[in-house]
């Protein structure tokens, strides 16, 4: 897609490039959005309602950040939904059972990191494609999180417990906090270390990859845990947040995670995509419910608007990117 | 395929095809299940295992078609949702039966035709179209029945409750239009061409096949196939929901997973997805039989596609040595 002769581009040709990426255009229809939506209700922008649609957020959010990873390698994970499902119905058992609440988080977050090992297992040393293997874990945990839990949901948990989900720390919420961090840690890596860069490679061109020395297997295997490790780390933010553990929580998760992270820019066939965009696509979907829904639009309708706005979002920028390539 | 038959292991050349395997297996299910309580093989219950669940068959077929290209279609469930009110929503205005049948089909080819153009002309990944639209149909279908069911149809109107030639119409309509688009899918030019546009694009584009009609051509089709399921789903119960069927889109994927068909495309009959839909149905239905909370069912689904990647791996392993 690149010009074919790199000249140092002056400070227009840069704000241009800038202005044209996905996260430019969508970072525009942000501040759009903003500017209409507040000028319709005064509340749009008062602090509280913002931070609690934030709290909101972060669930898909965490999720979010290793989607990117996996769909830069040209992967995907399905089954993010349902590990949290898996892990939410796990705290609720191993808590009821006796075990501490601390020493169940810890547990439910290890068995999140062996939900995604065992994906990258399958993907990598199966060459399993991932789209697959993850539709079967979507299953198999969904059905596993239903079978232990028999439809029965686990309430009473500790005050403290609630930290997580529902209380602030710093005057922020307990979750954003975990996401702030994640975003800062994830787009470091992406950008700065020699795993994030390699996983731009492997999703150009895996076997190019290999061949360059890329130790493919090893970045698949830490992305798709991660992934897992984030869905449980999502669980005990959401367990928390409702106060109670149903075997159907976190169903569908997957798509909005998937949603957010394509309509940050991040191309579905690998290879491109950034942090930033993904965060610019998650905070773009919240506003968009939140201000449809002041407006006295339902849950429902917006979902409409969301998918529209991927839809044609992806299409502004295959159109922009086409051209470019073309002049 | 062609192993040969003197070979000593001559039993492993009856999983050399995912239809056998599929098709052993359900047989399998019927023997054990059927000897632990007989009445899993009343002719009844063979009989509600089938008719309720044809339309899913039927919805595995255009699935398959679209897989077979190379794309896939996650908004079906939503779809047929969408196309069952719409036809619930005739019958009760008072128009001809018929219409209402009808009406899904051709509302299912428009969205499937939309849906293609923006794969096949405009680029679109499938995955993120049909992610997009997932969200447009199931948000369009609860604003539009605010959430409130079709009742009161047309006695005239309960099409998958009536029999042809002694045969339940959703039973008729699976096995007819599996075997149409069996023979379609092998014999025909246009049924050649999604095999070769999935299977090898440079080729197909060479040899003079224009992928984007292709591709534009399944997804129509897969309307279609959707929109004669969603006459029957509409049909079968005196109510229609006005929420779609929960997780319908990844039954109908697994159906063609299990099926043997390839998510990369140019591999796959659609034999085998009906085979691998009726599969997933017996063992849903066995698991009452035997005792085993149903809450498992997805579980179990997860597992059938994970032996179905295992068999596949094994399968791949031989015809390389």
């Amino acid at each position: 897609m690149a010009a074919q002769i790199q000249q140092t581009p002056n400070f227009s040709q840069r704000l241009r490039s800038l202005l044209l990426s996905q996260e430019g255009i969508l970072f525009l229809i942000l501040v759009v959005a903003t500017i209409v939506l507040s000028s319709f209700n005064p509340n749009f922008l008062a602090i509280n309602n913002l931070l609690n649609q934030a709290r909101l957020l972060c669930e898909v959010g965490l999720v979010a950040l290793p989607m990117t990873y996996i769909i830069i390698t040209g992967g995907i994970d399905l089954s993010v939904g349902s590990i949290l499902g898996l892990c939410a119905i796990l705290l609720g058992i191993f808590w009821k059972a006796g075990v501490p609440l601390g020493l169940t988080i810890v547990l439910v977050l290890i068995v999140g990191i062996f939900a995604g090992a065992f994906n990258a297992l399958f993907i990598v040393w199966l060459d399993v494609p991932p789209l697959i293997m993850t539709l079967a874990t979507l299953a198999l945990y969904r059905g596993m999180a239903q079978g232990i839990s028999q439809a029965r949901s686990v309430r009473g948990y500790p005050e403290w417990f609630y930290i997580f989900g529902q209380e602030n720390v710093l005057g922020l919420p307990t979750q954003l906090w975990f996401f702030i961090i994640g975003i800062i840690i994830s787009a470091i890596v992406l950008a700065r270390t020699t795993l994030g860069r390699a996983l731009y490679a492997i999703g150009n061109n895996v076997v190019g990859a290999r061949f360059s020395g890329l130790r493919v297997s090893r970045a698949l295997v830490i992305i798709y845990s991660f992934s897992g490790f984030m869905a449980a780390l999502a669980a005990v933010v959401f367990v928390s947040r409702v106060t109670t553990t149903r075997s159907d929580m976190g169903s569908g998760l997957e798509l909005d995670a998937i949603a957010a992270v394509v309509l940050g820019g991040t191309s579905i066939m690998g290879g491109k995509g950034t942090i930033l965009g993904t965060v610019i696509g998650l905070l773009l979907i919240q506003l968009l419910k939140y201000g449809l829904q002041l407006l006295g639009v339902t849950g429902d309708a917006t979902i409409i608007v969301i998918g529209s706005v991927l839809i044609v979002t992806v299409l502004l920028n295959n159109l922009i990117q086409r051209r470019r390539g073309v002049t | 395929m062609t192993a040969s038959a003197s070979s000593p292991r001559r039993w492993l050349r009856y999983f050399a095809n995912q239809e056998t395997a599929v098709l052993l297996f359900l047989i399998l299910l019927a023997v054990v299940v059927g000897s632990i309580n007989p009445r899993f093989l009343a002719s009844r219950n063979v009989s509600d295992i089938l008719q309720g669940n044809a339309y899913i068959a039927i919805a595995a077929i255009g699935m398959t078609i679209v897989i077979i290209t190379g794309n896939i279609d996650i908004s079906v469930g939503s779809l047929v949702g969408l196309l069952a009110v719409i036809a619930g929503r005739i019958a009760t205005s008072g128009a001809p039966p018929l219409v209402a049948w009808l009406a899904p089909l051709f509302f299912g080819a428009l969205v499937g035709a939309f849906i293609g153009y923006l794969v096949a002309y405009l680029k679109i990944p499938s995955i993120v179209v049909t992610l997009g639209m997932l969200s447009i149909l199931k948000g369009f279908l609860i604003i539009w029945t605010a959430g409130s069911r079709v009742e009161d149809m047309p006695p005239n109107f309960f099409l998958a409750q009536w029999d042809w030639f002694g045969i339940p119409v959703p039973i008729f309509l699976m096995v007819v239009l599996t075997i149409i688009a069996a023979l379609w899918m092998r014999y025909s030019g246009v049924g050649r061409s999604f095999y070769a546009v999935g299977g090898n694009p440079e080729a197909a584009r060479l040899s003079g096949i224009s992928q984007q009609r292709v591709v534009l051509q399944a997804f129509i089709l897969n309307g279609v196939f959707v929109g004669v399921a969603s006459t029957l789903y509409a049909t079968q119960l005196s109510v229609i929901q006005a929420t779609p069927p929960p997780s319908l889109e990844l039954f109908i994927i697994t159906s063609a997973v299990v099926g043997g068909v390839s998510i990369l495309g140019g591999k796959g009959t659609v034999i085998g997805a009906v085979l691998a839909a009726i599969l997933l149905n017996a063992i849903r239905s066995s698991m009452v039989f035997v005792n085993v909370s149903p809450f498992w069912i997805q579980a179990v689904q997860g597992i059938l596609i994970l032996v179905t990647v295992l068999i596949d791996l094994i399968r791949r392993r031989r015809e390389m040595f």
